[in-house]
């Protein structure tokens, strides 16, 4: 029977790190390239250019409904690469456990991982694992890497986003945001929102099979789609005017953010993409995503336009227009 | 799950009241102040000023309950945070209020500080920590003081004590009548602190003052219908309290919370940002409860000579309404949320966070 909690051995690098890394992380990632537990993964020649990105993982609570932090884990990092114009191909994990974290947790957390990167495509072919004294750390801190190819043809050349051009989301917004924010505010809905904790990975190249190549392409993560949008004004120099009656947003998701004071579009999602096309392309493109079960409920949400200064002006549902901004502080409960 | 804010944000609802309100005519321009930091923000964050008559002017008053306390109690909070290694509990909102220095700089430098979201998440906090003090700040008009009320009656842990810093909303109402330069013709009142207090004090306040007011809720729909029917009211010349809030609004009030209120506490003087002190505008624990009381347990006294705001500040001003935010020579230059010089910028529900936040747009 093997021990029920992590222990400083764990990570002393002898038997019980041999141990650990076979029977946990190796058992539930097995692949060809991680099964030799080497100090280096041995890369086939992708045959041109790559794009890599690296993601640190801190989330608390470790597991929340729709995922844990080992699914957040590998979709962080596939959606960085697919976003970046990569086909998202091999990982990293590095591990930082807090000594007397429950075993069972552990095997939980690296066999979501294991899940996500299937359902990604993705293999983990190397990875790192280390122990902290109790009291050094959170349970669990992880920190992926990913590479893979990047596409031809992205980035554009041509031009980049500019007035006329629109502004697509891919699905509701904010509500892994929301699944944190409950499970930390201690707010219990009656309700089953879950996070939206996924690859995005077929949104990305649905865009690219419809020929709708993205002019700017983002995953909102954190700071919400406020804070995309205004990177996308700062970047193209222009104006974003959203219609806020077209930003999709759940029901629970917005009642929530209503009960502890904070703004839906604050709040991070980690499986949703928000792409920039030219005006021609819109309609295919959301058309391609609205075939996708994860594109189900994409919207257009606004355009570019040019404006004397970047800025994001949110037209309000009843006639009023108001200056979109990112969050200012962490997002802390109102008092009454 | 259904939308239970739905009817409330109908659109079609609020043009009709909109177009109502348009119909009205005033031969002079209207001021209506509202005394509520939740007032403020959901006006802004759903445009409502844009949808008014030009004669109608929508101005905020004391409402923010992170805004008016004083810096004395946030030093008392600091002292007892720092000197005493307590710890110390409130609301989100009063981390990074400025007293000497503000919480949220004192826990950079060690201090035990946690954010709550209610009185009771303190007194867990008591009870789970038996070998340590925790002093709760409690901030809040009559809506938060009635929690209050209630953990105070309930006989919390020993090691459990309070910085009382609660403040009443009608003394405050009055206080303003007395500066020459306010210009008002109604109040919008909050719905939420109306809920408990019932709207008796208010009628006796609109005989006093000769001014109407009436009851208003937080979503779109309540916020302008509570402006239409005040609007109908001043431009009749009528003077009477309007409840635009039945669904949660009782003329009586919250009889339990009221009961608690004064069961626990009773009235004081008490020290406003930008008003002075206003008599009993506070509230005191009564003599069975005084050893709830955390400046006696750990011998501190209020400093009343700290100064309110930073140099160049306007926030006293703007508190009762003779400053617009945007007038402010600080505000989005050298004050911002991030870099906050005053109260009224560091709370969500400070008059100038809500107009930084929502800035509404004309040109756009």
């Amino acid at each position: 029977m093997p021990d029920d909690r992590i222990t400083l051995g764990h990570g002393s690098g002898g038997l019980l790190t041999h141990e650990l890394v076979r029977d946990v992380f190796r058992r539930a990632l097995a692949n060809p390239l991680l099964d030799p537990l080497d100090d280096g993964a041995l890369l086939p020649d992708p045959g041109g250019p790559l794009a890599l990105t690296t993601d640190g993982f801190v989330v608390s609570p470790l597991e929340f409904a729709g995922g844990n932090i080992g699914s957040l884990a590998i979709n962080g990092t596939v959606n960085d690469l697919a976003v970046s114009g990569a086909h998202p191909r091999y990982i990293a994990l590095a591990a930082i456990l807090e000594e007397g974290l429950e075993r069972a947790l552990l095997e939980r957390i690296v066999q979501s991982a294991a899940k996500a990167a299937r359902a990604a495509g993705v293999v983990v072919v190397t990875g790192d694992t280390k122990v902290v004294e109790r009291g050094k750390g959170d349970g669990v801190y992880l920190t992926t890497t990913g590479v893979g190819p990047l596409r031809a043809g992205f980035p554009r050349t041509d031009r980049g986003p500019e007035p006329g051009d629109v502004v697509l989301v891919s699905g509701p917004v904010g509500d892994h945001g929301a699944v944190i924010l409950a499970t930390r505010s201690g707010v219990s809905l009656e309700t089953t929102l879950e996070s939206d904790c996924a690859p995005v990975t077929d949104l990305v190249d649905a865009l690219f099979a419809v020929d709708a190549v993205p002019l700017f392409l983002r995953d909102p993560t954190r700071g919400g789609l406020a804070t995309l949008l205004c990177d996308l004004a700062e970047h193209g120099g222009c104006e974003v005017a959203v219609q806020e009656a077209q930003v999709p947003i759940r029901t629970a998701t917005s009642t929530l953010c209503d009960i502890v004071g904070v703004d839906p579009l604050h709040l991070a999602c980690e499986g949703r993409v928000v792409a920039v096309v030219s005006a021609d392309r819109a309609n295919a493109a959301l058309d391609a995503w609205h075939g996708l079960p994860s594109g189900a409920q994409a919207q257009s949400i606004g355009e570019l336009r040019e404006a004397p200064a970047p800025r994001v002006v949110l037209h309000t549902r009843y006639g009023g227009a108001r200056t979109l901004l990112r969050p200012t502080a962490e997002l802390l409960p109102r008092i009454c | 799950m259904s939308d239970p804010f739905g009817p409330f944000r109908d659109p079609e609802r609020l043009r009709g009241l909109t177009e109502r309100l348009h119909r009205l005519t005033s031969e002079r321009p209207l001021t209506f102040m509202h005394v509520c930091g939740t007032h403020e923000n959901a006006i802004g964050r759903f445009g409502i000023r844009s949808l008014l008559p030009p004669w109608l002017r929508v101005i905020a008053g004391p409402g923010c309950p992170v805004c008016v306390c004083p810096p004395a109690e946030i030093d008392a909070a600091v002292r007892l945070a720092t000197d005493h290694s307590v710890i110390l509990a409130t609301f989100g909102d009063m981390l990074r209020v400025p007293g000497r220095i503000s919480l949220a700089q004192a826990r950079a430098r060690g201090a035990d500080v946690r954010v709550v979201r209610g009185v009771h998440d303190a007194v867990r906090l008591a009870v789970d920590h038996p070998e340590r003090q925790v002093v709760m700040l409690a901030v809040g008009f009559e809506t938060t003081a009635c929690t209050t009320a209630a953990a105070v009656l309930a006989g919390p842990p020993g090691n459990f004590s309070m910085i009382l810093a609660h403040r009443l909303i009608p003394p405050a109402m009055h206080a303003l009548l007395g500066l020459p330069a306010l210009r008002l013709d109604g109040f919008l009142l909050p719905g939420h602190a109306t809920a408990v207090t019932g709207t008796v004090d208010y009628e006796t306040f609109a005989t006093v003052s000769g001014l109407p007011a009436s009851v208003a809720g937080f979503e779109p729909v309540d916020i302008l219908w509570g402006l239409e029917r005040l609007a109908t009211l001043a431009v009749h010349g009528e003077v009477e309290v309007a409840n635009a809030y039945a669904r949660a609004v009782r003329p009586a009030g919250n009889l339990r919370a009221q009961q608690a209120t004064d069961k626990a506490f009773e009235p004081m003087d008490a020290a406003w940002r930008g008003l002075g002190v206003i008599p009993a505008s506070g509230l005191a624990l009564r003599a069975p409860y005084h050893k709830l009381d955390a400046l006696a347990r750990f011998g501190l006294t209020l400093d009343p000579d700290l100064p309110e705001c930073l140099p160049g500040c306007q926030c006293g001003s703007v508190m009762v309404g003779l400053t617009e935010p945007e007038v402010c020579p600080l505000f989005d230059k050298s004050c911002t949320p991030t870099s906050p010089r005053g109260p009224c910028m560091v709370s969500q529900e400070g008059t100038c966070h809500s107009r930084y936040v929502y800035r509404e747009r004309r040109d756009a």
